[in-house]
């Protein structure tokens, strides 16, 4: 209805005057990687009201690709850990960042996360970092959105130098006993900071 | 399945003529308006109140260990008294090691618009036993839970003691008492790898399951494993 057909693309056409260019591959992989992060907030704490700032519209996290979040570990790339862990949490974060398919990265968002902070006790892990591995670590107290953007930038920075032929980049390794790149948890006990300033400390026993 | 709802009014018992609440001035440290309550106990229960004080307008009392559960349920159940709200079931521990162990139930009535805090002794080296409540207020179940948990005291009578806030195979101890290190018993390393060795899945058994009639939505070997009294995971 007063439309003409569209006119059927002659070879010439496509291969005349198209525009092209050439790039490594791992560069426009990357590119496209780093500009569609999907997070998944795993937000405990204090930390996660700050992200929850962070995605709204002041600061806005779409800008960077995350217009989507992932409240499913399976459709997620980037697990942001905002808050304590106390270890009753623990197996279930492991869990959920061995849900979360390749290539997967890992923000560690506020002090309590990263170190486990001001929780110096018997209930919170000191630090994520002893559960899952970390790409990049935002300090805070939580972390001002601002700061949260800067960890994402950096983490973008990160995934854009990314080589796909580094194979061992997307190993994941669990701890096997028979390896010899073991460390039994006696060993690490006394290798490890002699720690508490309390009584009544005891080691592992192992 | 249960009994009609019927609404506690409170100051209802207090008749037409009862002062509107106000928030009370000018409550001196020590001394002042005791309880009525605890006339009337020491009225029915003769010798069981070892101590009465006022503090800042709230009246405690401490009675016998072995007591506790009749006087309790005489102030739940006697009209006059009707304490009807369990607030707070929860422990003590003092620096000072020669001084005893509280559990303390905080208890409120409605209809008297009173508060009554009762507290029992637990003396250094004795043994653990309380008695539970959990009969008397179903409030009880997750506090008294939450109290043994913390600080290792066994409620008689509650129908499901476990561990609370701290998972079911923590092997530490009991985190508020005095004598628990401020960053647990074992090293970090160890802490971890207990922790991680726990099947985050492992936290239902079958009564609680069927509860939340979620039983017939699990996996057939989970079921299985219900079905011989196992918890799941475990």
């Amino acid at each position: 209805m007063g439309l003409s057909p569209r006119p059927e693309p002659s070879f010439t056409e496509l291969t005349g005057d198209e525009p092209w260019m050439t790039t490594k591959l791992d560069a426009f992989v990357n590119w496209g990687r780093k500009n569609s992060l999907w997070p998944m907030p795993f937000g405990t704490a204090c930390c996660a009201i700050e992200f929850m700032a962070s995605a709204a519209s002041k600061y806005d996290l779409a800008r960077f690709g995350m217009e989507r979040q992932a409240f499913s570990p399976r459709q997620a790339d980037l697990l942001i850990c905002a808050g304590r862990v106390p270890f009753k949490l623990a197996p279930v974060l492991r869990r959920i960042w061995q849900q979360m398919p390749q290539p997967k990265w890992c923000i560690s968002m506020g002090a309590c996360a990263s170190s486990g902070g001001m929780f110096d006790n018997y209930a919170v892990v000191q630090g994520i970092d002893s559960i899952i591995p970390v790409d990049v670590y935002v300090p805070g107290c939580p972390p001002r959105p601002e700061g949260l953007l800067y960890g994402i930038m950096m983490l973008q920075k990160k995934v854009s130098n990314e080589r796909m032929s580094d194979k061992t980049l997307r190993n994941e390794m669990e701890p096997d006993p028979k390896s010899q790149l073991y460390i039994p948890p006696s060993v690490i006990d006394e290798v490890s900071e002699p720690f508490g300033n309390s009584v009544h400390q005891t080691r592992s026993g192992l | 399945m249960s009994a009609s709802f019927s609404p506690v009014i409170a100051g209802s018992a207090l008749g037409p003529n009862a002062p509107a609440p106000a928030t009370p001035r000018n409550v001196p440290n020590r001394g002042g308006a005791m309880n009525p309550t605890v006339d009337a106990i020491r009225a029915r229960f003769s010798g069981a109140v070892q101590r009465a004080d006022v503090v800042w307008g709230e009246t405690t009392i401490v009675v016998d260990r072995a007591r506790v559960h009749d006087i309790i349920l005489w102030l739940h159940d006697d009209p006059s008294q009707s304490y009807n709200y369990l607030s707070d079931v929860t422990a003590v521990e003092f620096r000072d090691l020669e001084q005893p162990l509280e559990v303390v139930w905080h208890l409120r009535s409605l209809p008297y618009r009173r508060f009554l805090r009762v507290k029992v002794l637990i003396e250094k080296g004795s043994s653990m036993d309380v008695p539970s409540v959990w009969d008397i207020y179903k409030a009880a179940d997750w506090l008294e839970r939450e109290c043994y948990d913390m600080f290792g005291i066994t409620f008689s009578g509650h129908p499901d003691l476990r561990r609370l806030l701290m998972w079911e195979q923590y092997k530490e101890g009991y985190p508020l008492r005095k004598d628990f290190p401020l960053r647990g018993r074992f090293s970090r390393s160890e802490q971890l790898r207990q922790a991680l060795a726990a099947n985050p899945e492992a936290r239902y058994s079958k009564e609680e399951l069927s509860i939340a009639d979620a039983f017939e939505d699990l996996p057939v070997d989970m079921r299985r494993r219900l079905d011989t009294g196992e918890r799941t995971g475990e």
